[in-house]
């Protein structure tokens, strides 16, 4: 794997994330639990869709085969996806949604603010403006994971559920492979042991605010960043992709 | 059941202005309604500062004592500048 | 509109002199356009009016959210998909602003939302029409937000001081909702043949229920004179209608789209367009639950709202623990 390669595959993993994750927080625009929970999530989506947007163009201008955030977008099939599984996750209810959330954003922010200092300028530059909305996202999430957590006996139960379920989902964000090695030697790659270290404190300190054990450490999912998705990602593909697919050469 | 705390949201939306009063909204606590007042209320950059106040603790004077608090100080006309009368040759008054 | 049929609870129009002292100060104040605020004296019929019309226009918006919403996931374009998402948002927000309006006069938002899911509440009866295709979230932005504006930039001066603040916030926001509406109905009838079909199929089903918008006619209507007294509504529903067509005639021309109404005409004496007669027997069914999608809207408000119980009573326990809290450190 050659350096451009990698820094492709690279965009498509923070693309990727933040596009599946914001079409999955679209899913519940008008279904939210509350009006303001309707403002809310609905910025976070926008926010992470418009961070897809930057991250994509920037890999198709990496790839050089002229694709654009859209043919990225849209034309891509299943396996030709780099997000991790947690994001492709389905909603659920809305604690597990609130979860996969916390759960992602305890590891973006770090993630992003790492990649504010990234000696390529245009990541850098994608990653500070990102950072700035990952920070919000977490604060917001990690206060309703403790509301929710240490609220009502039923949505004690149902959170300390949802955040078992979701465990074994975040091994795979810290996983290190050919990429991040190729990327690293250049200074591009984040270091994802000291995110990791970031995101295990905060975690820490939210279970306990909230209330909530931490899961048992076990088991790993893994395979999303190489493209060997959950059986959910094609639903939420077919449904996205739909119309630039049916109707090929149509501009919108 | 019954409906989360109402919270009265107030923006200053420039550095150098005051907060002024732009609506309200439903919040459980006090981050949830900054959180909120911020998702809600400065969507198109409207705001560097968000207060908010639970409705029930804003003290607010009857419309009915209009005339004892505020009429009162209508015939005070000398405590406006434009009360007096200078000639227009003086000038810096 | 929004609130396309108030009951005024008015049955006869009384005179000035007729009015209670108290009445009378209060009907001085709406003419010499001084705005009502919440804790001033009102008559009861104007308190209630208000929250059954101001209820109803936010109901709208959050039902209206709904079919706008069935394409979110499936928007063609990551730019198109942020703006539905920034427009929709924008509907739960109006939605929100007019409850809390409703709520200065008294009214509670569980009450109303309740009344609402019981089938006890109206909304407009637009956003029971479905979204078939894509060209139909162009065919709202242009031709229901469009309407919508027309109706709620004169209740930036109603009489509510609290529904004209709500009025002006939401009419500047929705200034971009009619132009995207707009943008996409431009782009698919530049595109292909398919696509302008498209485009034409939004228009022939949206054209009618979108003067339907605007209410039945109401000119002569004791309801009407009253809430025009009382400066919550400020022109009759034919008078706005008729400039939504005159509007909206150019509009379809410049696209090369067709209006489906054979008897639209320009009229060279009045300057205006004349139009075909509206089925007003559809207008009352779609309004009385009967329309292709009445059901399935408020079985999906219901829904949202019994599903997101839990959470909301969650929220509501970790807030009064925090207050304990807050109250045993102090
Ligand atoms: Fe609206
Ligand atoms: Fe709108």
């Amino acid at each position: 794997m050659n350096r451009q390669q990698a820094l492709f595959e690279y965009l498509l993993r923070l693309g990727d994330n933040a596009l599946i994750l914001g079409q999955r927080l679209t899913e519940w625009i008008g279904h939210a639990p509350a009006l303001e929970e309707e403002m809310g999530s609905a910025n976070i989506a926008l926010d992470l869709i418009g961070q897809a947007r930057g991250w994509l163009a920037y890999a198709g201008t990496v790839e050089g085969a002229g694709r654009d955030e859209d043919d990225l977008a849209f034309q891509r099939d299943v396996m030709n996806f780099r997000n991790v599984l947690l994001v492709e996750q389905p909603n659920g209810h809305y604690g597990d949604t609130i979860a996969r959330q916390y759960l992602f954003d305890a590891f973006h922010y770090p993630l992003l603010t790492a990649l504010s200092a990234c000696t390529d300028q245009s990541i850098a530059g994608i990653a500070a403006k990102a950072s700035k909305e990952a920070a919000y996202h977490r604060r917001r999430s990690a206060e309703w994971v403790i509301r929710l957590g240490d609220g009502t006996a039923e949505s004690h139960a149902k959170l300390q559920q949802s955040f078992d379920t979701l465990w074994p989902y975040t091994g795979e964000l810290f996983a290190l492979d050919e990429v991040d090695h190729t990327l690293r030697r250049t200074g591009v790659a984040a270091d994802l042991t000291a995110v990791r270290r970031e995101w295990h404190e905060h975690v820490t300190r939210t279970l306990a605010g909230a209330t909530l054990v931490p899961p048992q450490e076990g088991w790993m999912q893994s395979g999303g960043k190489q493209g060997r998705h959950s059986e959910q990602l094609g639903y939420v593909l077919a449904e996205m992709q739909f119309l630039p697919r049916a109707y090929r050469d149509a501009r919108w | 059941m019954q409906d989360w705390p109402l919270w009265e949201v107030f923006i200053r939306s420039r550095r150098g202005l005051a907060h002024k009063h732009v609506g309200s909204l439903h919040a459980c606590d006090a981050p949830m309604a900054l959180a909120n007042a911020r998702d809600i209320y400065t969507r198109r950059s409207e705001g560097v500062s968000i207060w908010v106040v639970r409705s029930t603790d804003i003290i607010a004077s009857a419309p009915g004592d209009k005339p004892i608090l505020f009429d009162p100080s209508e015939d005070k006309v000398y405590r406006h500048p434009t009360f007096y009368e200078i000639p227009d040759e003086v000038d810096n008054l | 509109m929004y609130s396309q049929f108030v009951d005024t609870g008015v049955e006869r129009m009384r005179c000035a002199e007729e009015l209670p002292e108290l009445e009378r100060a209060f009907q001085d104040k709406i003419d010499s356009d001084i705005k009502i605020e919440p804790k001033d004296w009102m008559p009861e019929a104007y308190r209630q009016t208000l929250v059954r019309q101001i209820s109803q226009h936010a109901h709208s918006e959050i039902v209206g959210m709904l079919p706008e919403g069935n394409w979110l996931t499936r928007a063609p374009s990551l730019r198109r998909k942020l703006i539905l998402l920034a427009k929709v948002q924008d509907e739960a927000g109006h939605g929100l602003y007019l409850y809390s309006a409703a709520e200065t006069l008294g009214a509670s938002r569980e009450a109303l939302i309740e009344a609402l899911h019981a089938g006890k509440a109206k909304y407009s009866s637009i956003f029971n029409y479905p979204t078939l295709s894509w060209a139909d979230v162009g065919a709202i932005g242009w031709l229901v937000d469009g309407a919508a504006l027309i109706n709620q930039i004169p209740l930036c001066r109603c009489s509510y001081g609290p529904y004209a603040r709500a009025m002006v916030r939401i009419c500047k926001e929705e200034s971009f909702h009619q132009r995207q509406g707009y943008e996409i109905m431009l782009a698919l009838c530049a595109g292909s043949a398919v696509q302008k079909r498209m485009a034409q199929d939004a228009l022939d089903r949206w054209w009618w229920p979108s003067l339907m918008m605007f209410g039945p006619p109401d000119a002569e209507s004791i309801h009407t004179q009253q809430a025009m007294r009382w400066k919550i509504k400020r022109h009759t529903n034919d008078e706005l209608r008729q400039k939504f067509v005159d509007q909206s005639v150019p509009q379809a021309d410049y696209l090369e789209l067709t209006l489906p109404d054979p008897a639209l005409k320009r009229n060279e004496q009045t300057g205006h367009y004349d139009f075909g007669a509206i089925d007003w027997s559809e207008f009352w069914s779609v309004l009385k639950g009967d329309g292709p999608c009445n059901r399935q809207r408020i079985a999906t408000r219901r829904q949202a709202y019994d599903e997101g119980r839990w959470v909301r009573e969650a929220a509501l326990a970790y807030g009064a623990k925090q207050d304990r809290r807050r109250a045993e450190f102090s």
